[in-house]
């Protein structure tokens, strides 16, 4: 036996396509989804690639399938509505070699705009979907989904969340299997999804389906338990953690597939039980469709369709325990915040003093929606920040967004982005895009795209040219301003919204967490010219705060020496200092 | 061995997950069945974290649940306040004896709790150190950590040379020097 390592639950989804020889990866980084592409990198023998979208991701993987090789896009969920339209019709022509599709759901929202299941969508899109509860399930049933989706010719989509994805748990080893490549055969009535073929495969969609039903019910990676038969339990996924935690004597029916669900199984399983609970985070998907067949189940009665579970939570819930707790502390919160030195800060600070709305987006810069900025009005999804000022020019007139933006960074801008800056070209809108510049995708944690000359492999590659780009699809004013020259961008950003054109503005600068070496120069505040007026606090830069005595003073542990400060200050009573 | 549950908790951008990655290669080394469960993405960005570690001979959930934590480690003062619950009876909390507001008090929207030490004795027992003063004597005040790492290990049934293998195991190559010093201060100061 080889030896059992720690591996986070995305590294394991990656070994678990490493072992199952598959060959093509493709993802757009997305918390909690990332780590799966920057495991599967670090082996031999899979090409694997950043994609400037979800939607590019699984065509590539599908493309990958098609030509006879097992191929995987991950992503997570709110990825997946981008690659929707792929999705479902990969679901009719199916696959020569074996398609996976990772979904990583956010239960609690720790890193997204919303809390939608994975499991609806795929059931729309008569998709399989496998639930593993840790790592090493995590690795077995990505190797389990490879197999299943060739025997069914279907893709498989493995549901992750992010307590699974971003948890550690050991893992055994095994080594990659040899997969000889499929041939291609052309075959239009497969692979051409026009009316009179689709009508076809959508029929062997439905057989698909009935014959998963049935032969799910004797898939390994479903487990029952059966202890006392009075409280019965239908889980999967990381829940069953908790219900081994707090229900131990329960009896457990622990399913590995969640889609289609395994009829038969699940009905035996009601029937040997006195009561039945069924233990699902987000919604009631296996609990709609057993209730529909006639079997009595307690379910989002007495559970919450938002958040993630607990074994306190079913302690409560089911055993009726009180747990006597010492309460939590009433305390101030501490919620996320652009970093110390962040470039959006500056950039923010300049549109907070023009009083300028922000159509916002998705990435760190979010965070400008809350005090002390205040300038981010709006977030949707990824790219929505072009589009919908472009819609509310169209609504209101072009006065009415001359103290609008939108704001949306650079990976976000080419992934998604693009197509709304082309719209509003096209059809003729006036308003001004702030490109947030950072040469990489932040949020995330550093990964590279398209504008930013590496792939996924660190390999050396083209640069987008942003402001070509722009140029290119017909732009008329593009100007690039370096995000921390305060002056020049408040005179841009005037002359960009006050213009009957449309503008874009690229501000840039790198994100602060880029450059990974010491910090050579800092900011101090000298007290005798400080007037304690309080610009350099404005725009919230969490190393400047005010003592008891209301001394203004840097933080030396966190100050990146980024100047923004010095900039605001009037007085001249912040100045750097070499450090180091 | 009933399971052992420790928390990390502190600041995004602290290195908590440095640090619980040390204790899941120490555990791991030493044969226990280990979870650990992170926080990425947003919440990292200068939000709250919080990091759980459970070993055993079998562990089912990868979170600590309230009430139910042996070993609090803090490297921040509020947030140490904040996760205090989380903590056993007889729970042990390891703090670094650090402030740093968050935005809500920086911006005079809140008050950060001037009792907190006193709130934490009150309830259990607590070991604190000023590790940034220390880390800074050593050169680099990145290495805090580690010296609260020590001080904590003291509470451990680990030697001090498993630490040692394992930081040396686990640190970028250019900082084992430091970070195993670090350790040192904390293990030598944990009683």
């Amino acid at each position: 036996m080889s030896d059992k390592v720690l591996m986070l639950g995305n590294e394991a989804f990656a070994r678990g396509a490493y072992e199952a020889g598959c060959k093509v990866s493709a993802a757009y980084p997305g918390t909690p989804s990332t780590e799966i592409s920057e495991a599967i990198v670090k082996y031999d023998g899979i090409y694997s690639e950043w994609s400037p979208n979800e939607k590019v991701a699984l065509e590539v993987a599908i493309g990958a399938s098609i030509s006879g090789v097992r191929a995987l896009a991950s992503m997570k969920h709110v990825g997946l509505n981008v690659a929707a339209d792929p999705l479902f019709t990969a679901s009719y022509t199916g696959v020569n070699g074996g398609l996976v599709v990772i979904v990583a759901d956010d239960p609690g929202l720790y890193s997204s705009q919303n809390e939608q299941d994975t499991r609806a969508i795929a059931r729309a899109a008569k998709i399989p979907v496998l639930e593993p509860a840790d790592s090493q399930e995590a690795k077995e049933f990505v190797k389990f989904a490879f197999e299943l989706s060739e025997k069914y010719d279907t893709p498989v989509i493995v549901r992750s969340t992010t307590r699974l994805s971003h948890s550690q748990g050991l893992v055994e080893l095994n080594e990659r299997l040899d997969i000889e490549d499929k041939p291609y055969v052309r075959d239009i009535a497969k692979y051409v999804m026009m009316p009179g073929n689709a009508k076809q495969r959508h029929l062997v969609v439905e057989s698909r389906e009935l014959a998963l039903i049935k032969d799910s019910c004797d898939f390994p990676i479903n487990k029952v338990e059966y202890k006392d038969s009075k409280i019965g339990v239908i889980t999967s996924g990381i829940p069953y953690q908790y219900v081994k935690e707090a229900l131990p004597e329960a009896s457990v029916l622990k399913l590995g597939i969640v889609n289609p669900l395994p009829r038969k199984l699940i009905e035996e399983f009601a029937s040997r039980v006195e009561t039945l609970y069924i233990i699902e985070e987000l919604d009631p998907v296996i609990e709609e469709q057993v209730k529909s067949w006639g079997i009595n189940a307690i379910g989002k009665d007495i559970l919450t369709v938002q958040g993630e579970y607990s074994a306190n939570m079913l302690r409560r819930a089911i055993k009726g325990e009180n747990i006597s707790l010492l309460p939590a502390a009433e305390l101030p919160n501490r919620p996320p915040i652009l970093c110390p030195g962040c470039p959006h800060r500056s950039v923010y600070s300049v549109l907070k003093k023009l009083k300028i709305h922000g159509a916002g987006d998705i990435g760190c810069y979010t965070l400008g929606a809350v005090a002390p900025l205040g300038v981010v009005d709006t977030t949707i999804c990824m790219g929505a920040s072009i589009s919908s000022l472009h819609g509310m020019e169209k609504a209101k007139g072009k006065e009415y967004i001359k103290n609008w933006v939108a704001v949306i960074g650079d990976s976000t801008f080419l992934h998604t982005g693009i197509n709304s800056l082309i719209n509003m070209v096209y059809n003729k809108s006036t308003g001004t895009v702030l490109i947030l510049d950072n040469s990489t995708t932040g949020m995330t944690g550093h990964q590279d795209h398209a504008a930013t000359g590496k792939t996924l492999k660190g390999e050396d590659t083209y640069a987008v040219d942003l402001e070509a780009l722009c140029k290119a699809v017909g732009v008329p004013n593009v100007y690039v301003v370096d995000a921390f020259d305060i002056n020049l961008l408040e005179k841009t950003v005037k002359e960009a919204v006050a213009s009957d054109e449309l503008a874009v503005i690229i501000a840039k600068a790198p994100c602060a967490l880029l450059d990974k070496s010491p910090v050579t120069k800092q900011y101090t505040v000298n007290q005798e010219n400080c007037k304690k007026c309080g610009q350099c606090m404005k725009p919230g830069c969490p190393a400047i705060t005010k003592t008891e005595n209301s001394e203004i003073v840097i933080n030396d542990t966190m100050c990146n020496g980024c100047g923004l400060c010095e900039s605001l200050c009037k007085f001249n009573a912040i100045c750097s200092i070499k450090v180091r | 061995m009933e399971t052992k549950n420790i928390m990390i908790v502190g600041v995004g951008g602290q290195g908590t997950l440095l640090t619980s990655r040390i204790l899941g290669g120490l555990t791991i080394q030493a044969g226990y069945d280990v979870k650990l469960s992170e926080v990425h993405g947003m919440a990292q960005r200068g939000g709250s974290v919080v990091t759980f570690v459970r070993y055993g001979k079998k562990v089912y959930e990868p979170i600590v649940e309230e009430g139910q934590a042996d070993i609090l480690i803090a490297f921040e003062k509020l947030e140490a306040l904040r996760y205090a619950h989380f903590l056993k009876k007889d729970g042990v909390i390891i703090l670094n004896d650090q402030r740093i507001d968050p935005m809500p008090v920086v911006i005079g929207a809140a008050k950060y709790p001037s009792d907190i030490i006193e709130n934490l004795s009150s309830n259990h027992r607590i070991y604190r150190i000023n590790a940034i003063d220390e880390a800074k004597k050593l050169g680099n005040s990145k290495v805090f950590n580690m010296i609260v790492l020590g001080m904590a290990a003291k509470h451990m049934n680990f030697s001090k040379e498993e630490w040692l293998n394992v930081i040396e195991k686990t640190v970028p190559p250019k900082t084992i020097d430091i970070n195993k010093r670090a350790f040192e201060i904390g293990y030598g100061l944990g009683e």
